[in-house]
């Protein structure tokens, strides 16, 4: 196996994008027609990706699951989407962003990429504004701005609670624009079960049409995966229903490296959960922090109603601990201090596992029409779901399952170690780190699909031979057949278990030994729980319905028997790496108040694992960090 | 939180050739704090326990932005609470022993495929037909050389505010789609930068519309009572006088 090289250019921080898309190889415009390209995913990441490729030339076939490519879970997104544009004068700065995103990452991304990304951003906005999305405007008609978390300068462009479904339909716009134009082929309710490597190339995908059950295979030069995050395998999380890991899972045992699947990130702001029903959690968006206060009571157990707590029994604990950014720490220490405090016996409602947010103070300072302005979706999502009304009685929030930075492993251009495979958006490792910061997801996604691939994929093109695909060879037959084996197993074991109450245990034992702190008893333990689920899956699942028409329990079969592998390899990550660090916290290592303890001599590095066989310790590749720019310190948001 | 007991009549079908019919189940002990499709949900876990297939129906995000999930309950396009989608319908909006009739939408132009799932494809045909505005990646000048009213802009947002979900067409009694067509066309023809494709935009998305069987409108506004996004058929309105103006200027 090659080593992994990361192919970041050389020279300053602030030249190596310019420098590298001067000098990296092109595709003669006459021949781009002759290349197909596969992106699977239509989220922002592979719809601006997709969209952008045809316009550039390329015959581009694209896959999503949902019936329609504008209803990736990227619609889904509320609070906002980051770009350092300054318009609002306060000092913000490409620098600036490439510092948060790193320091945010508790400084386990790669600085180069990261540069990259800020200096991007800026363009997202423009291009979306062109393609006619309505972000917020002030009346003067220029755009709004507001802060998020683990930001000291409002950079996070919004559409009221609704940013990630304006700029979804907008890219799903330009995708359309292209279906129109005969460059793209769209395939939806159709997943892909495969990838076809050919001598250690990628050269296709194996798919199922969800509604007639058919297995086809499909052949191109590139294949790019915008497959999104595996939240989901902790059963409830903020994340669609559908959301699964299988794309970027089968591929990494066909070859392709998991880059820190350990680095999961615990929103802080969700719906607690309430009962044993529920399918899923909702997120509040983090923007409510601007003007939503977070407390518990000072005493443990106080059963009080919250407006009967005077000021001086409530305990707001993220503005007593960190004065300076207060309720807008970074998404990692909002979760933490939450579960702190409902470890305590603070928390609140009738779990005991939630802390409000308050928004008595902005509604006394701002009033209710600017309330209602800036998350009126919000609350009214809010009182649909909980009965209760957030103008009246604070919110009652606890942290869920939101985002994953770990990912396929991706090159400067994207490209995973399988040549010929891309990966962008959430199902790579890329940008951020051991942590994410709010708004920055967004600004990810469409810096890979409109202005960083649509570069980089040429330079592989360039010097592959166009219109050699095909699916007429052994490995596609094969793939196929392994394909059709797997479903035909899963309908034939007629056990007593549902496919969601396997979905469920896993779940809840990645959310407890696996969640939001980690330690090695608890992940050891993990590890023969998920070996026995798994086991006991393949013996006892009940999948009814047939392969050949529209079969819902079969595809949530499919995605979970992926799940219950793929969370041994979260385990082994998560064991493996004796540090705290963002997202990724171990009890064994923490500071004397409590704050994630990294290590840098250590762990400063990547951790790509490579397959080594379902239920085996994958092998470990590692990948250095090197700082030149910033220099490695402890966070601070006191 | 308190538990009822429900009476379902499910619409079922094989699939798109196969005749469908109701089938009768209950739905028992239903927290109240549910949403209408986690009691799906419990009734599909029972059904299969039962050695039964479960009901198929579309959903994703479950959060009411999507625009995945639809049916018809009590003739209502997502149910009786307004500007909801019936995954944030929740179980407290239903008594204790009511009976409720779940169809999928019933359009010509949303063939039946199983279940409660519907192929809304011809939503997508209408948008690629010319709802959006033709720039390209790296084509775009800088976000503020443009300044846009608040007003237009909050307008604009209104009707970009459309899920796709299909609701319009299904309360519809000509199973138009005249609401889904009109949000698009409206919500790019508020803005600056949509205007310069405005005429030819409204003549083909409205020729695709036609081509796909939907209905015409005869100004019956169940679609925006039903639509969970509470659009506005002033939009329809203005889609219509940009439509006989672009017709009016492509003659002369
Ligand atoms: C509730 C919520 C709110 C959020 N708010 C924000 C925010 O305010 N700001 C921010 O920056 N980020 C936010 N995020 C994060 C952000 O939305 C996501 O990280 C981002 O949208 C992911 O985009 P993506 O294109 O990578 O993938 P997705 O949007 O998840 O798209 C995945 C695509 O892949 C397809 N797919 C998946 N598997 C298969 C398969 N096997 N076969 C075929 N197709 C497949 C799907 O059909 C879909 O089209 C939020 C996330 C959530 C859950
Ligand atoms: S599931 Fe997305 S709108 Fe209902």
């Amino acid at each position: 196996m090659p080593e992994l090289n990361a192919k970041i250019p050389s020279g300053p921080l602030k030249d190596k994008w310019t420098q590298h898309k001067a000098h990296i190889k092109l595709v003669n415009p006459a021949n781009k027609h002759k290349y197909n390209i596969i992106v699977v995913g239509t989220g922002l990441a592979g719809g601006s990706a997709a969209a952008t490729l045809a316009e550039l030339g390329y015959n581009v076939q694209v896959f999503c699951f949902q019936d329609s490519p504008r209803r990736a879970h990227s619609i889904a997104a509320q609070g906002g989407i980051n770009a350092s544009k300054n318009y609002p004068n306060d000092g913000d700065s490409i620098y600036r962003l490439f510092y948060d995103t790193i320091k945010g990452g508790d400084f386990r991304s790669r600085e180069a990429n990261v540069y990259r990304l800020a200096e991007v951003s800026g363009n997202i906005i423009d291009q979306c504004v062109a393609q006619g999305v309505p972000f917020a405007r002030e009346y003067a008609g220029y755009l709004d701005n507001r802060s998020f978390g683990g930001a000291q300068v409002s950079r996070t462009f919004y559409a009221r609670g609704q940013t990630g479904q304006q700029l979804l339909l907008g890219a799903y716009s330009a995708l359309m624009k292209e279906v129109n134009k005969g460059s793209v082929k769209m395939f939806p309710r159709t997943e892909m079960l495969e990838l076809v490597v050919v001598d250690g190339v990628a050269r296709g995908i194996v798919t199922r049409n969800l509604v007639t059950g058919d297995i086809e295979t499909h052949a191109a030069d590139a294949v790019v995966l915008a497959t999104g995050g595996y939240a989901n395998v902790f059963h409830l999380s903020t994340n669609a229903k559908g959301a699964n890991v299988t794309a970027i899972w089968r591929a990494h045992k066909k070859g392709a490296f998991m880059a820190n699947p350990c680095y999961t990130q615990i929103h802080p702001t969700c719906i607690p959960v309430h009962g044993d029903y529920q399918s899923k959690l909702t997120l509040m968006s983090e923007s409510l922090r601007n003007d939503g206060r977070v407390w518990v009571p000072k005493k443990p157990q106080d059963k009080r109603n919250p407006r009967d707590i005077p000021e001086e029994e409530r305990d707001y604990y993220l503005e007593r601990k960190y004065p300076s950014f207060g309720n807008l720490v970074p998404r990692d220490l909002a979760s933490r201090n939450a579960k702190e405090v409902c470890d305590e016996g603070r928390g609140v409602g009738p779990t005991g596992q939630a802390v409000y947010l308050d928004f008595a103070d902005a509604l006394k300072r701002s009033g209710k029409a600017v309330l209602a302005e800036r998350y009126g979706n919000l609350f009214d999502m809010y009182e649909k779901i909980t009965g209760s009304n957030p103008y009246d009685e604070p919110m009652m929030i606890y942290p869920a399952a939101h985002y994953t930075m770990g990912g396929l492993w991706v090159d400067y251009n994207l490209m995973s170690n399988l040549p010929g495979l891309f990966v962008i958006g959430e199902a790579n490792f890329s940008d951020h780190g051991a942590n994410r910061l709010g708004a920055s997801a967004l600004m990810q996604g469409l810096a890979d699909g409109y202005f960083i691939l649509p570069y980089t994929i040429g330079d592989y093109l360039a010097g592959v031979k166009a219109g050699k695909a095909t699916t007429d060879i052994p490995e596609f037959k094969e793939a196929e057949k392994y394909a059709k084996e797997k479903i035909n197993r899963l309908l034939t074991i007629r056990g007593k278990r549902t496919v969601d109450e396997f979905h469920r245990e896993l779940g809840l034992l990645m959310w407890n030994q696996c969640g939001m702190a980690r330690d090695e008893k608890g992940l050891k333990e993990a590890l023969s729980r998920i070996f026995e689920i798994r086991n006991e899956f393949w013996q006892n699942v009940d999948v009814p319905g047939s392969g050949t028409d529209l079969n819902q329990s079969l595809e949530r079969a499919g995605r979970v028997a992926d799940f219950l592998e793929f969370a041994e390899t979260m385990v082994y990550d998560a064991l493996h790496r004796k540090e705290s660090c963002g997202g990724h916290f171990r009890e064994e290592f923490q500071t004397p108040e409590g704050e994630a303890l990294r290590n840098d001599n250590h762990f400063c590095y990547v951790a790509a694992w490579e397959f080594n066989g379902v239920g085996k310790e994958p092998v470990l590749h590692k990948e250095p960090l090197d700082f030149e720019e910033v220099h490695l310190a402890q966070r601070n948001y006191k | 939180m308190s538990k009822i007991n429900l009476t379902l009549k499910v619409w079922r079908q094989k699939n798109g050739r196969e005749k469908g019919g109701f089938e009768t189940y209950t739905a028992k002990d239903i927290d109240t704090d549910m949403s209408f499709l986690e009691m799906l949900d419990v009734v599909n876990e029972q059904l299969t326990h039962e050695g039964k297939e479960p009901i198929a129906f579309d959903h994703d995000c479950r959060e009411g932005v999507c625009g995945m999930c639809g049916a018809v309950i009590n003739g209502q396009a997502h149910g009786p609470l307004k500007g909801t989608t019936l995954c944030q319908l929740h179980m407290r909006n239903f008594r204790n022993g009511e009976t409720l009739v779940i169809e999928p939408w019933r359009s010509r132009g949303f063939p039946i495929l199983k279940d409660l799932v519907v192929d809304r494809s011809a939503f997508d045909r209408i948008i690629a037909a010319g709802g959006y505005i033709s720039v390209k990646t790296g084509q775009a000048p800088d976000a503020h050389a443009v300044p846009v009213r608040k007003e237009d802009s909050d307008t604009a947002f209104d009707a970009a505010a459309c899920i796709g979900c299909g609701a319009c067409v299904a309360a519809c009694p000509n199973a138009s789609a005249m609401l889904f067509t009109a949000a698009k066309v409206s919500h790019l023809s508020h803005l600056p930068q949509g205007q310069v494709e405005a005429p030819e935009r409204v003549i083909k998305m409205v020729e695709q519309m036609d081509k796909e069987r939907f209905g015409n409108c005869s100004n019956e506004y169940e679609c925006e009572a039903a639509c969970p996004k509470e659009i506005s058929v002033e939009h329809i309105a203005r889609m219509n006088s940009e439509y006989r103006q672009a017709k009016w200027k492509a003659k002369h």
